[in-house]
């Protein structure tokens, strides 16, 4: 495979349990580039878990998983896998951007210092180039006023377009989105939702967990509904919602729509 | 500002309050009584306490207190920072370790310790390092130690241990999402520590810190038991004696330890202050200002 055809995201067979509890049993799917994928579910299915394997804050226990053609977590030597080193899956995760359900600002940052502290301090990038980035992409989730803020002081709406932004700031090739608007009013929930949209527009590879199914079927290429750890059904959102095949994403789309 | 239809601003009584009134006046009568008495009375030798307030052995005394104070404090919380993260990190050895180091120098009385400390030069004479069994790199000898280096060490090594709970617990008061922010922007754990971790923490770790700090400053005057004798305490007391007039001395010392104290909680007022950034949705004072003048119509600066 070359890289240009290679998907961004290739996850094969993933599981990962807690103890006895098996909350992904065997993912397959993937992600390809410049594709937005949402993942739908019911609480406890396993789409957090497994957007939070994808960038290595959960360890995969079974199965592979492939950001860019490279094995995530593990590296293979001699036909086994060794566990990765911090160092090394922290260089990982640096070009992977997340965006969390609690947007986990640092609220002892404005929003400014917010956005250049990693591309600074990871990539040490100089403090000029940083600040005039980060003035851009304030500008681009429409904050540009907003750059000596702290998060205590914004809106939820403006918090999270102030953690894309810092997401945004590392030139991420992939973005992770946990339950984006979950935590907010309803009245809010348009604005960051308009952002992610340009985000696609743009031809970022994204994967979203959402509740939204509004935004899904307009943005996403690719819906997949998860239900006990694995993928029930997935195809194009109109196709997937118009005709679910299975009973439990019948049920789930009756609740949801 | 205010036109024709808004209306007029109250001008309401304000409730009032006697009882408070009533109570002021009755301690400031015992107060008053309490002084009287003492201004009269012949064993507090006022002329002595005004004679020695500013002695040249008392403010030495007073500096050597407040450098005893300030070393101990820094080595307690190099360590204790030092302790907080091995106990929290993921590597049972370290965790381990630090759980003894907490058992033993909590467990025992720091006055114990301070004796102990005092004692090391007689269970051990000199000290060697280098390969055991083998050729000996670097000797040097503990006859005749320098005693107050000796007091710093048993009071930092105590409140080390006292400092690593108060930091471990400042650290947990930060939520996870932080170090998940942290980590998924490829933060190592070292740096999430340092940059987003502790900063947060020190919010907590700050005001039973100051604590410690003034405690600190009062429990210099244990270490007679090693003995060191020219902090403020033992000085006074050994003037006092001298003198055969203690209550003054007593008083001259309590009035260096109250205006220290006073100095050390400007000190942490402001470091509270610094470390409290962005934990209120209240404006800041230049943010409220740029808001009003934008309400009227005046050009953000």
């Amino acid at each position: 495979m070359t890289a240009a055809t290679e998907p961004m995201v290739r996850a094969e067979s993933v599981c990962k349990n807690f103890g006895a509890l098996h909350v992904l049993k065997g993912v397959t799917l993937d992600v390809g580039r410049g594709e937005v994928l949402c993942m739908v579910g019911p609480s406890g299915s396993g789409k957090s878990t497994f957007l939070r394997c994808i960038n290595h804050l959960e360890q995969v226990n079974a199965g592979r998983l492939y950001v860019d053609g490279e094995l995530i977590g593990y590296r293979e030597r001699g036909g086994k896998l060794h566990e990765m080193a911090p160092r090394d899956a922290a260089r990982q995760r640096r070009d992977i951007g997340m965006v969390f359900q609690h947007f986990n600002l640092f609220p002892h940052r404005t929003a400014l210092d917010n956005i250049i502290e990693a591309p600074m301090r990871v990539k040490r990038v100089k403090k000029d180039a940083a600040v005039a980035r980060a003035k851009d992409l304030l500008d681009q989730v429409g904050l540009a006023a907003k750059a000596d803020a702290y998060p205590a002081q914004l809106s939820g709406g403006q918090q999270q377009r102030v953690a894309i932004a810092r997401a945004l700031a590392m030139n991420p090739k992939l973005m992770l989105f946990d339950e984006p608007t979950s935590a907010l009013d309803p009245e809010l929930v348009g604005e960051v939702l308009a952002v992610i949209k340009k985000l696609a527009g743009e031809g970022m590879t994204m994967v979203v967990v959402t509740h939204e199914m509004g935004f899904a079927r307009e943005v996403a290429d690719k819906l997949v509904f998860m239900d006990g750890g694995v993928i029930v059904e997935s195809g194009p959102p109109r196709e997937v919602m118009a005709n679910p095949k299975h009973e439990r994403t019948k049920e789930f789309l009756s609740k949801v729509m | 500002m205010s036109d024709e239809s808004s209306p007029a601003a109250i001008d309401a009584v304000p409730l009032r309050h006697p009882w408070r009134w009533v109570a002021a006046i009755v301690i400031l009568v015992l107060i008053g009584l309490f002084l009287w008495g003492a201004a009269t009375n012949e064993a507090y030798g006022w002329e002595t306490y005004v004679k020695y307030l500013f002695d040249r052995r008392i403010s030495e005394a007073a500096w050597n207190t407040l450098q005893l104070t300030i070393y101990s404090m820094i080595l307690a919380l190099v360590l204790g920072v030092l302790l907080a993260v091995m106990r929290l990190s993921p590597n049972p050895v370290l965790k381990a370790v630090s759980w003894t180091y907490l058992w033993i120098f909590r467990g025992t009385p720091i006055y114990v310790q301070l004796v102990l400390w005092g004692l090391v030069p007689v269970i051990y004479q000199n000290i060697q390092i280098g390969v055991p069994f083998g050729p000996r790199l670097f000797e040097f000898t503990l006859a005749d130690p320098n005693v107050f280096w000796l007091a710093v060490l048993g009071l930092g090594l105590n409140e080390a241990a006292y400092m690593a709970e108060i930091i471990r617990a400042g650290i947990n008061s930060v939520p996870e999402g932080q170090t998940e922010a942290s980590v998924a922007l490829g933060m190592s754990w070292a740096m999430t520590m340092r940059r987003t971790v502790l900063p947060q923490a020190m919010r907590v770790i700050i005001p039973p810190t100051g604590n410690e700090f003034i405690s600190m400053l009062k429990t210099t005057s244990l270490v007679t038991a090693i003995p060191y004798s020219f902090e403020l305490y033992g000085r006074s007391k050994d003037i006092g004696v001298g003198l055969f007039q203690p209550v003054p001395l007593l008083l001259v010392a309590s009035t260096w330890y109250l205006a220290i104290t006073s100095i050390l909680m400007v000190g942490q007022y402001y470091l509270e202050r610094h470390y409290a950034r962005g934990a209120s949705r209240k404006l800041t004072s230049k943010q409220l200002e740029a808001l009003a003048k934008a309400q009227m119509g005046e050009p953000h600066p």
